[in-house]
């Protein structure tokens, strides 16, 4: 419908109205609009009903009954709905149109000053574009790790054993069977299996060519639907295929069923050989599957729980809707006891260990502690946003300072403080949104570049993107950032008097402080929280100055190559065929040009493969007590000399030893240290893994920090590989060479294994420089992080202390001028102009040594060998950041020093 | 009341409006009485014109509105001018009368 009134719409633009303040009263009418609509249609209603009456009385007046003139008067209204709806379309349709002039008007506000408008956007897409990326990090990996329905109600199941310093333990067959029979609280529960130590579980699978290694996970039927993954074909596992002597089954991933199979349905039913075993597939996973932090996976293989022995398989479960944790955790609690009973061979190791259950939601499992990591650099980069914010709001203070006079002739024609207000905040959110949709264009590409540099220990970080909640964070940060810098400018010139402005047009001979405090203010504030990111990024660079410097234990592991291989186990059952297979392939990599030596064990130091197990010393033997549980390495002669681990005293392992199968071990320094102080003493001392078995100690070798630098060296025992012929058919193979790494040595060493097994892939190749670098991978990316946090903060915080000198070096021409003409020299205005700015650096400085006082203890446990309140780092960074403040005070006032006192004093 | 009276106030209903309101304030029956009075019963406004009229100026903050008791102490609506109102009414009222007067010479031109 088309209203009389209407027709006038397009004429009021005609008139040219001087009073700016018309956008601020769109916003006001917009929130009247928005907020009060329920109020709009009240008071309309009672308008009309007034109205009404009115006209009724009227109409009494001239004579008609009550009745008659009720209905006349409701004619002449013409139908109450109808003008309701007229005058709800003029203020609807005034809504859109007189909103989307204002943001005209912004804009063109904006296009008039580009170089402003270009430094604030880019300001703000920084702070804002940073937010982001890190949000979408923390968002992707904190706030919705797992791409499963319901997983608030997944868990991990794990046991402690504090008896013997062991937490978190996998479970055995025995203690799945029990938690999945007599659960009450268990929806179900499933095993899996992902490895053995620093082994990942893979499988040979041939029929494709060429042999290859393929990334494995072993489940039992329940895993996949307690996970609510239903496969994209074929079928899932059913316990059936749990069974000893059923038919071997496969189900493949979609990644290797594209790459396998070109995504062929057909693939179903189809045979291939694992570790030398025909396998069918019987189900192909969607897309979207993903195991816990696993990438890469290939095949996923039923474990045979049956035929499964030991403390080797992890477990997750759904709990019954409803179950609290507690509950849970008090239920394992039960059936470990009933585990107690049935097993009465494992009770007296139950009550040592003081077995115990540990259930954790699968989502804290997934994390780990990674957290820690990610909220600081949120925070890091939440104090970047700030000191964007404020760099923006002192330059948008500055312009509208420029503009008084325009505000004073609005607030002249009636411009109420609150529409004025409302029109400069306006202009600031437009100014965000701007800077926000940048922001965004840089949080894609920084995103990109965070990928790269964050450590793998962070999971699924390949699948972090920015997606809805991301969006909305970012739609959230941009307003909350524009209403941030503009409300200080709105609130301070709303209430502009008529008169000020309009008087204060010409001449003052400085500026007023009060004009100065609100900025002022701010570039306080920005040099504190620039001291604050400084302190921490310099604390970061402590950290890892102190980890670099302490020596892992073993030497230039860039010069160290390593690598597995893996003999499937249904091929070779004979340990002593495995030795002397892995022996022959550690002699011809030896024989390789170049390479010093070589050797195979277990696991590589840093890989994280190396576990602890009790260690019984025959000497200090307490009765009833479990012996603590050691670092074990299981190791070839060789091992030493390869990684660079000197032997204190006594001797290395010998050939001689591993094949006539004497009992000896080496135990390192600090093994040695505590039960016998001296380590020439623990020669001849006997050790074991259990009262049965004792072997003699040989050798004590130098400390080794497996768990990395920042982690004590733990005390360590080295048995004959032989001692565990689990680690014979997939050791760990490394060599000292200066050509580690290259492509042609990885050629000779895959020609070295090929000559033994023409079959055995190689894989986890890496130099040990690679795990060394690993375990310091959190610390680097932290402090890289930070370091550009840090970067970005003195940026801005000395682009606005920049700005404000030389803003107010150019208020105060006239001033310094008059000074120059009464002879002041032009060191005397130089002291002038840097004393002011350097007294805002100091208070600055002081703020930020306070807050960063207060906050880096929140890095506490990111640090090492430095404390959060370091007093080298807080004055190193006071005295640089004073220093380049110094430099930022200094060209404006020596430009201010060139003024000709003539051409100051004519100035304006 | 019919459509073409409406037709005859196409263009001129603000200035109207920003006339009847120019001696003091009143509320809708006021102006829409007022207007009657003033163009000497030649026009006469219909309520679905005048209230969305009304609104938009008040939008636009050349009138104020405010509830105050009538004569006959009933409760009503009335709107003031305000002074951007009265600058609006000066500027309508030199644009009518340039359009009457290029009117006037255009048609007696021929």
């Amino acid at each position: 419908m088309e209203p009389g009134g209407e027709d006038h719409g397009g004429r009021r633009s005609v008139h040219v109205n001087p009073d700016g303040g018309i956008m601020a009263k769109r916003i006001l009418s917009l929130f009247r609009n928005l907020f009060r609509k329920r109020d709009m249609e009240q008071a309309l209603d009672e308008e009309l009903r007034s109205t009404l009456e009115a006209l009724t009385q009227e109409k009494i007046e001239q004579g008609l009954s009550q009745a008659v003139a009720r209905r006349e008067a409701l004619i002449e209204i013409g139908g109450i709905e109808q003008v309701k709806e007229g005058v709800r379309a003029v203020r609807a349709g005034h809504f859109v149109e007189e909103l989307a002039r204002d943001i005209r008007y912004a804009l063109r506000q904006l296009c008039r000053n580009r170089s402003f408008t270009a430094v604030a956007t880019l300001t703000l897409a920084l702070g804002i574009g940073g937010t982001t990326a890190i949000f979408s990090v923390v968002n992707g990996i904190l706030i919705q790790p797992l791409p499963y329905s319901h997983p608030a109600r997944l868990v991990e199941v794990g046991l402690d054993l504090p008896g013997i310093n062991q937490f978190n333990w996998p479970l055995s067959p025995p203690e799945y069977v029990t938690f999945r029979e007599q659960s009450r609280t268990f929806q179900d529960i499933g095993l899996y299996y992902t490895g053995f130590g620093g082994n990942l579980y893979s499988a040979n699978v041939t029929g494709f060519g060429r042999p290859e290694h393929v990334p494995a996970l072993g489940v039992t039927d329940g895993v996949l639907p307690i996970l609510e993954v239903t496969p994209l074909l074929g079928r899932s596992f059913t316990r059936a295929d749990d069974e000893p002597g059923s038919p071997d089954t496969v189900i493949i991933t979609y990644g290797y069923w594209r790459t396998k199979f070109g995504g062929d349905q057909s693939a179903i039913g189809k045979t291939i050989d694992i570790d030398g075993k025909p396998s069918s597939i019987i189900g192909v996973l969607p897309q979207r599957f993903r195991f816990l932090d696993m990438t890469d996976l290939g095949i996923l293989l039923p474990l045979k729980t049956q035929s499964l022995r030991g403390y080797n398989y992890f477990a997750v479960a759904r709990l019954k809707p409803g179950v609290t944790l507690d509950e849970s955790n008090a239920d394992v609690a039960r059936m470990l006891r009933m585990q107690v009973e049935r097993f009465p061979e494992a009770a007296t190791f139950f009550k040592e260990a003081q077995i115990r259950p540990n259930l954790q939601p699968l989502k804290q499992y997934l994390i780990g502690d990674i957290g820690k990591v990610l909220w600081v650099l949120m925070g890091g980069i939440g104090l970047v946003l700030l000191i964007a914010c404020a760099n923006v709001a002192s330059l948008v203070l500055v312009r509208v300072e420029a503009r008084q006079q325009e505000l004073a002739i609005r607030a002249a024609l009636g411009g109420s403080p609150g529409r004025i207000a409302g029109g400069l905040l306006l202009e600031s959110l437009v100014l965000a949104v701007i800077g926000g949709a940048l922001g965004l264009l840089f949080a894609y590409g920084g995103l990109r570049v965070l990928i790269v540099l964050a450590p793998s220990d962070l999971p699924r970080l390949d699948e972090i993107g920015i997606d809805g909640p991301v969006l909305l964070f970012t739609v959230g940060v941009t307003i909350v950032a524009g209403l941030l810098f503009g409300s200080m400018p709105a609130f301070r010139y709303a209430g502009v008097r008529a008169g000020t402005g309009l008087r204060e047009t010409g001449r003052s001979v400085s500026a007023s402080r009060k004009r100065h405090r609100a900025r002022n203010a701010l570039v306080v504030v920005q040099v504190g929280l620039a001291l604050v990111l400084l302190v921490s990024s310099g604390l970061m660079i402590r950290t890892f100055q102190a980890l670099i410097h302490v020596q892992p234990g073993f030497t230039a592991p860039a010069e160290i190559e390593t690598f597995h291989v893996h003999f499937p186990p249904e091929m070779i059952k004979a340990p002593e065929r495995l030795l002397r297979l892995d022996h022959a392939i550690q002699d011809n990599i030896a024989a390789i040009p170049g390479v010093s030596s070589a050797d195979f064990s277990g696991a590589v130091p840093m890989d994280a493969g190396a576990e602890s197990d009790p260690v019984l010393v025959k000497d200090h033997m307490l009765q009833g007590q479990l012996p603590p549980a050691r670092r074990s390495f299981w190791v070839s002669p060789g091992f030493f000399s390869t990684m660079g681990i000197p032997v204190v005293a006594g001797r290395d392992l010998t050939w001689n030893d591993i094949l006539s199968k004497r009992p000896v071990a080496i135990v390192s320094e600090n093994f040695a240290r505590e039960y016998w102080q001296n380590p020439p003493d623990a020669l001849g001392k006997q050790i074991g893994g259990s009262p049965r078995d004792w072997r003699q100690i040989v050798g004590v070798v130098g400390n080794v920090h497996d768990d990395g630098t920042s982690q004590e060296a733990p005390a360590t025992v080295y048995w004959p590989i032989t001692d565990a012929d689990v680690f014979l058919d997939s050791p760990a193979f490394a060599l000292r060479s200066t050509r580690a790494g290259t492509e042609s040595l990885m050629n000779e060493l895959r020609q070295a294994v090929s000559s033994v097994d023409s079959d055995l892939p190689l894989y986890q190749v890496h130099t040990l420089d690679y795990y060394y670098s690993k375990s310091m991978a959190r610390t680097s990316f932290t402090l890289v992080m930070l370091a550009l946090a840090g970067g970005m903060a003195l940026l801005l915080g000395i682009v606005g202390l920049y700005g404000v000198i030389a803003y107010s070096v150019s208020q105060r021409t006239r001033e310094i001028g008059i000074r120059m003409a009464l002879g002041a020299q032009k060191r005397d205005v130089l002291k002038l102009v840097v004393k002011g700015g350097m007294g805002l650096t100091v208070v600055g400085v002081g703020v930020g040594v306070a807050g960063a006082l207060g906050l880096t203890r929140f890095l506490s446990s990111l640090l090492y060998g430095v404390k959060p309140t370091d007093p080298l780092t807080f004055v190193v960074v006071s005295l640089t950041l004073t220093g380049i403040a110094l430099l930022a005070c200094y060209v404006p006032a020596r430009r201010a020093t060139k003024a000709d006192p003539i051409l100051a004093l004519r100035y304006e | 009341m019919g459509q073409k009276r409406t037709d005859l106030l196409r263009g001129t209903l603000d200035l109207l409006v920003l006339k009847a309101l120019s001696l003091e304030p009143l509320h809708g029956v006021g102006i829409s009485r007022r207007i009657t009075q003033i163009t000497k019963g030649a026009f006469q406004v219909s309520f679905g014109s005048l209230f969305p009229v009304l609104h938009r100026m008040e939008e636009s903050g050349w009138v104020e509105a405010e509830w105050r008791s009538s004569d006959n102490n009933r409760r009503a609506k009335y709107y003031r001018l305000t002074s951007a109102g009265r600058a609006q009414l000066k500027d309508e009222e030199r644009q009518w009368n340039q359009v009457v007067k290029i009117m006037a010479a255009a048609v007696q031109s021929t």
